[in-house]
C-alpha cells in the first residue's frame, strides 16, 4: 500500500512538539492502514487551527509567506507575489494558487477514497481468496486419501487379478493336457481303426476270392512217417474220465501251490511272532516296573498278569498251533499297549529333561532346593569317593592284570623277597632278643647261682655265726633256747634283696619258662614275677605279632 | 572272450537249441545247423521258400520252418536227416506257428486269425480253436508245459480259453472284463494268468488257473497304459511297464502295488552308478601307416572304439520328447526283464532310448544305469547270472554284471550291427545277430 515515509516538516519555529503527527511505517497491516487513512483523514478543525496558528504567526508571517511562495513556485505554480520584487502579495495569484490547492486536495481526497475502495475490496478479495484456498486445501487433502485408497483398492484388484490369471493358466494347462491325453487315444483309436478296417478289406476280398476259387487245395499234412510221442505213452481218446482228471490235476497243481505259499506264510508268521515275543519281553523290560503308580497299578496289575499268562501260554505251547485270531490279537494288543507305555514313559523323561532344564519344579516331587543341593552334595562327594577307591583300585587291578607274566612273576617275588627280608629281619631281631634273654637268663642264673653258693655260703657263715653265737649264747646264758627259726628272718632281708634283685632284674624281661630250680623259693618268686610278668611278655609277642600284622597289612 | 567269425544270416534267425547243443541259422530259404561250440556244419536242409520263422522243439529234436506267405510249415529232424514233414495250410494262409511244449504239435495260426490249428506228429488228429484273438500274445504255455491258455474274442467280447496240454481238453473258458485284451502271460508257477488290456485302457487281470478272478489292478483312467509286462521268476512280483514312464510291481500275496519305479530324465540319487559310455579316439602309431591302407588298418582308423566311464550323478540323461500326434509313440517303459536270480529289473524307458535302467529288486532300488551312444536296440539277461547283454545296433556287445561293466568290441572287418542278442542255455556263449549276419560270442568262466 505504499510507503508512508515520515513526512517531517522542518519547523522553524522552535516548536518541536508541533511536528507533523501523522508518522507511518512500512509495511503496514491492511486493517492499521485503513485505520492510519482514516487517521489520515482532515484533520479536525480544532487541530487545524492549531496548526495553523502554528506555522504562521505574527512575527514570521513574512517568513512562512516567502516559504509559501518557494514551495508554491517549487510545485509549479505562478509565485503569490507580485511582480516586483517586494513583499506585496499578488492576491489573485494567491487565490488562484489556493484554488488550485484546493483542486488539487480535492482531487488527491477522491483519489484516496478511491484507493481505500479498491483496497477494501482487494482485502476482501483476499480473504475471499484465502477462504478458497483453505477450501481448496482441504478438498486436496481429502482427494489425495481418496486416492490412497483407490490406489490400494487397485492394488488388491490387480493382486486378484493376477490370481485369477494363474489360475485361468493353470486351468488351461490342464485343460491342454486332457486335451493332449484325449488326443493321443484318438489317434490310437483312429490307428486301430484303420487298421481293422484294413483288415477286414482284406477279409472281404479273400473271401470274395474263396468263394470264386472253388477249385482250392485241400488242407493236408504230408509227413513221412509219424512220430512217437514224446513221453512214449500213446494217445487217448477223450472221455469223461479224462476230463475228470484234468480237473482232478488242475486243482492237484494249484493246491501244491497254495500248500506251498502257505507253508511259506507260516514260517514267516512263526519269525515273526518270535520276534514280536521279543521284543514285548525287551519293552517290559525297559519299562521301570516303580515308574507305575498306584491307581495304573491295578491295570499294569492286570496286564502283566496277562502277559504273564500269554508268555506262559504261548512258551507252553507250539508257536503254530496257536494262529487263531484270538491269539493273535492278544499279542498284537499287549505290544501295542506296551509300546503305549514305553512312548509314554519316554515321554515323560523327555518331559522331565525338559523341565529340569527350564527349572520349573514339579508339584508332585517338592523337595526344598536347599535339601536337594545338599543331597546332591553329598550324592557328590561319595561319588568322588567311590570314584576315586574304583580308580584306585582299577589302576591296581590293571597293574596286576596287565603287565606281563616275568613282570608278575618279579613283583610277586619282590614281594615275597621283601617279605622274606622282613621275615628275616624281624628272625634276626628275635635271635638277637633270644640271645639277649639267654644271656641274661645265663647271667642270671649265674647270679641265681652265684647268689645261692653266696646265700650258701652266708648260711654257712650265718650257721657258723649262729652256732658260734648259739655257743657263745649257750655259752653264755644256756636258759635262752629261743630256735629262731632260721629262714624267716633272715630270709626277709634276704627275699628283699631277692625280690629287689630280681626287681632289678625285671626290666629285662625274661621268658622264663626255664628258670633254675636252684634257689626254689628265689625261682619261686621268680617264678611268680616272672608269671606276673608273663601276662606282660606273652604280650609282647602279640605285640610283635600284630605288629608283624600291622607291617604286613601297610 | 572269443568271437567266431560273421556268417550269414538273413531274418535275424538264429537260434541256440533248448539242450544248448546245437545252433539253427537261416539264410534264405536253407537251414543250417551247427555245432554250437564248434560251428560246424551238422546239417542242411533247403526250404521250399524264404523262411520266414524257424523254432526248436523243447526237446532239440526237431525244426519247423514257417513260410507265411506261402502258407507252409516245414518240419524237420536232427535225428533223422532224411525225415520230413510239410504242413501246408492253402488258402487259409499262416501268420503264425509254434510248437506245443511236448514238442509233438505244430500250432498253426491262420490269416486273420480264423483259427488256430492244432497239427500232431504223432497221430493223424487235428484240432482247431475257433476265433483267437489276434493281439501281440495270444498265445501262453505254463512253463512246465502243461497247459495253454488262448485269448479268444467272440461278439465283441474277450474270452480266455484254458488246454491241457496233454490231450487237448478245453479246460476253462470264461470272459474276461477287458475292453480289447492285449496279451496273456502264465506265472513261472503255472497256477495265475495274467492278462491285461490294450494301452487305451490300464487294466491287469490275474485269473488263477481254473479260471477264477484273483485279482484287477488298474492305476489309472485315462492316459496311455501298458506297454510291457513281465514276471519275475519266482512268481513274486509282476512288473507292469506304462506309457508313462513308471514300472508298477504288484505282489502275488496281495496283487496290490508295493512300489513304483520312475524314469526320469535326470538321475539324482547318489547311491546309483551311472556307466557312460565314451568314445575313445584310436591311437595309430604314424609309422605304421602305409599306402594303400590295410584293410585292418581302414576298419581300425575308422572303427571307433569306446568304454564305460562312471558318471558322477546328478546326470542328466538324453530325454526325446515324442511326437505327440503319432500312434504308438515312442515313450514309456517298453522293455522289462528280470535276470533270473530274481535280483535285478531291468528295463527300458522308450523316451530315453540310450539308457538300460538295472533295479535291484530286493531294495526295489534303481542301482546302475547304462548310458550308451546310440539307441538301445535288445537286451537279455544270462540265463544262469545275474549278467546282462546290452547291444545297440554298433558292433560292440554291452555286458553288465554286479561287478561291473565292459565294452567288447566284435574284431572284424566292415560294420557289423549288432540288433539282437541271444544267451546260449548255459551262460557261456552268446548269439549275436545283425540283419545279414550273425556271430557267436564264446565267454570264458571268469569273465565279468
Amino acid at each position: 500500500m505504499g510507503d508512508w515515509k515520515t513526512i517531517t516538516v522542518p519547523v522553524l519555529s522552535s516548536d518541536s512538539k508541533n511536528t507533523f503527527p501523522y508518522t507511518s511505517e512500512r509495511k503496514r497491516s491492511p486493517t492499521s492502514m485503513s485505520s492510519q487513512v482514516l487517521r489520515l483523514s482532515l484533520p479536525s478543525s480544532k487541530s487545524m487551527h492549531s496548526f495553523f496558528s502554528a506555522f504562521c504567526t505574527e512575527e514570521n508571517i513574512e517568513q512562512s509567506i516567502s516559504y509559501i511562495d518557494r514551495e508554491l513556485t517549487t510545485l509549479g505554480f505562478p509565485s503569490i507575489y507580485a511582480e516586483s520584487k517586494g513583499k506585496e502579495l499578488n492576491l489573485v495569484s494567491m487565490v488562484n494558487c489556493m484554488n488550485e490547492l484546493l483542486v488539487l486536495q480535492h482531487k488527491n481526497l477522491r483519489a484516496q477514497e478511491e484507493i481505500e475502495i479498491q483496497h477494501l475490496k482487494l482485502g476482501s478479495d483476499m480473504d475471499h481468496l484465502q477462504n478458497c484456498y483453505a477450501k481448496l486445501k482441504e478438498q486436496l487433502e481429502l482427494s489425495k486419501r481418496e486416492i490412497v485408497g483407490l490406489q490400494e483398492r487397485d492394488r488388491q484388484l490387480q493382486t486378484k487379478n493376477r490370481n485369477l490369471h494363474q489360475l485361468l493358466k493353470n486351468e488351461k494347462d490342464e485343460v491342454q493336457k486332457l486335451q493332449n491325453v484325449i488326443s493321443s487315444r484318438a489317434t490310437q483309436y483312429n490307428h486301430d481303426m484303420k487298421r481293422k478296417e484294413r483288415e477286414y478289406n482284406k477279409l472281404k476280398e479273400r473271401l470274395h476270392q474263396l468263394v470264386m476259387n472253388k477249385k482250392d487245395k485241400k488242407l493236408a499234412m504230408e509227413v513221412l512217417n509219424y512220430v512217437g510221442r514224446a513221453d512214449g505213452k500213446r494217445g487217448a481218446w477223450r472221455t469223461d474220465k479224462t476230463e475228470a482228471r484234468n480237473e482232478e490235476e488242475m486243482y492237484k497243481v494249484l493246491l501244491s501251490d497254495y500248500e506251498q505259499r502257505q507253508k511259506q506264510l507260516l514260517l514267516e508268521n512263526t519269525e515273526l511272532k518270535k520276534v514280536l515275543q521279543q521284543m514285548k519281553k525287551d519293552i517290559i523290560s525297559l519299562l521301570p516296573p516303580q515308574k507305575q503308580k498306584p491307581k495304573e497299578r491295578s491295570e499294569d496289575g492286570l496286564v502283566l498278569s496277562d502277559q504273564e499268562e500269554d508268555i506262559g501260554e504261548l512258551n507252553k505251547e507250539n508257536m503254530w498251533e496257536l494262529s487263531c485270531e484270538t491269539v493273535r490279537e492278544q499279542l498284537t494288543n499287549s505290544i501295542r499297549k506296551q509300546w503305549r507305555m514305553l512312548k509314554n514313559h519316554v515321554e515323560k523323561l523327555d518331559n522331565q529333561v525338559s523341565r529340569g532344564h527350564s527349572g520349573a519344579l514339579n508339584e508332585k516331587d517338592v523337595i526344598s532346593r536347599e535339601d536337594h543341593e545338599l543331597q546332591t552334595e553329598k550324592l557328590e562327594l561319595e561319588i568322588q569317593q567311590c570314584k576315586e577307591m574304583i580308580r584306585t583300585q582299577q589302576q591296581l587291578l590293571q597293574q596286576q592284570l596287565t603287565c606281563d607274566d616275568d613282570t608278575t612273576l618279579l613283583l610277586q617275588d619282590c614281594y615275597l623277597l621283601e617279605e622274606r627280608e622282613r621275615l628275616q629281619e624281624e628272625w634276626r631281631l628275635f635271635r638277637e632278643q633270644k640271645k639277649n634273654f639267654e644271656k641274661e637268663r645265663k647271667s642270671f642264673t649265674e647270679a641265681a647261682i652265684r647268689l645261692g653258693l653266696e646265700r650258701k655260703a652266708f648260711e654257712e657263715d650265718r650257721g657258723a655265726w649262729l652256732k658260734h653265737q648259739f655257743l657263745s649264747m649257750t655259752a653264755d646264758c644256756k636258759s635262752e633256747n629261743a630256735t629262731i627259726p632260721a629262714t624267716t628272718p633272715s630270709s626277709d632281708p634276704d627275699i628283699h634283696i631277692v625280690r629287689s634283685t630280681s626287681l632289678q632284674r625285671r626290666p629285662p624281661s625274661v621268658s622264663s619258662s626255664t628258670a633254675s630250680p636252684e634257689p626254689c623259693q628265689i625261682s619261686q618268686y621268680i617264678i611268680q614275677n616272672s608269671v606276673a610278668e608273663t601276662p606282660a611278655a606273652d604280650n609282647m609277642p602279640n605285640l610283635w605279632v600284630e605288629s608283624d600284622d600291622k607291617e604286613e597289612t601297610e | 572272450m572269443n568271437f567266431s567269425e560273421l556268417f550269414k544270416l538273413s531274418g535275424l534267425l538264429g537260434r541256440f537249441s533248448p539242450d544248448g547243443k546245437c545252433l539253427a541259422s537261416c539264410v534264405q530259404h536253407r537251414l543250417v545247423v551247427r555245432d554250437a561250440s564248434t560251428l560246424q556244419i551238422l546239417q542242411l536242409y533247403t526250404c521250399l521258400d524264404q523262411i520266414q520263422y524257424i523254432e526248436w522243439s523243447s526237446d532239440s529234436l526237431f525244426i519247423l520252418c514257417a513260410m507265411y506267405k506261402r502258407g507252409i510249415v516245414q518240419v524237420w529232424s536232427l535225428e533223422q536227416p532224411d525225415w520230413h514233414c510239410k504242413i501246408d495250410e492253402g488258402s487259409a494262409g499262416l501268420v503264425a506257428s509254434c510248437w506245443s511244449p511236448d514238442g509233438r504239435h505244430i500250432l498253426n495260426t491262420t490269416e486273420f486269425h480264423l483259427r488256430i490249428t492244432v497239427w500232431s506228429l504223432c497221430t493223424k488228429s487235428v484240432s482247431y480253436i475257433k476265433y483267437p484273438k489276434a493281439c501281440q500274445q495270444g498265445v501262453a504255455f505254463t512253463k512246465d508245459g502243461r497247459y495253454m491258455a488262448v485269448a479268444e474274442r467272440r461278439d465283441c467280447k474277450d474270452f480266455i480259453s484254458i488246454f491241457v496240454c496233454r490231450n487237448w481238453q478245453l479246460l476253462r473258458h470264461f470272459d474276461t472284463e477287458t475292453q480289447d485284451l492285449f496279451g496273456i502271460e502264465w506265472a513261472p508257477n503255472g497256477c495265475v494268468l495274467a492278462a491285461w488290456d490294450t494301452c487305451l485302457e490300464y487294466k491287469v487281470l490275474l485269473y488263477s488257473l481254473d479260471g477264477r478272478l484273483l485279482s484287477s489292478y488298474r492305476a489309472y483312467e485315462w492316459p496311455l497304459g501298458i506297454k510291457s509286462v513281465a514276471w519275475s521268476p519266482s512268481s513274486q512280483f509282476l512288473a507292469i511297464g506304462s506309457f508313462d514312464e513308471k514300472v508298477r510291481i504288484l505282489n502275488h500275496v496281495t496283487w496290490k502295488k508295493i512300489t513304483e519305479l520312475d524314469h526320469p530324465a535326470t538321475v539324482a540319487s547318489i547311491k546309483t552308478i551311472v556307466y557312460k559310455e565314451v568314445e575313445k579316439s584310436p591311437t595309430v602309431g604314424t609309422e605304421r601307416l602305409s599306402f594303400p591302407p590295410t584293410r585292418s588298418l581302414a576298419s581300425c582308423l575308422f572303427s571307433t572304439q569306446s568304454k564305460y566311464e562312471i558318471s558322477q550323478v546328478p546326470v542328466s540323461l538324453q530325454y526325446i520328447k515324442p511326437v505327440a500326434d503319432r500312434a504308438n509313440p515312442k515313450v514309456g517303459v517298453g522293455m522289462l526283464a528280470f535276470s533270473g536270480d530274481n535280483c535285478f529289473l531291468a528295463t527300458k524307458n522308450d523316451n530315453i532310448p540310450n539308457a538300460v535302467w538295472i533295479w535291484d529288486v530286493r531294495k526295489l532300488k534303481l542301482t546302475v544305469v547304462l548310458e550308451q551312444l546310440c539307441t538301445i536296440q535288445y537286451f537279455q539277461w544270462d540265463p544262469c547270472q545275474p549278467r546282462l547283454a546290452v547291444c545297440t545296433g554298433s558292433s560292440r556287445v554291452y555286458l553288465w554284471s554286479p561287478a561291473g561293466c565292459v565294452v567288447v568290441q566284435v574284431p572284424g572287418e566292415g560294420d557289423f550291427q549288432i540288433v539282437s542278442v541271444s544267451w546260449h542255455p548255459n551262460g557261456d556263449s552268446m548269439l549275436l545277430l545283425s540283419k545279414d549276419h550273425f556271430c557267436v560270442c564264446y565267454l570264458e568262466r571268469e569273465e565279468v
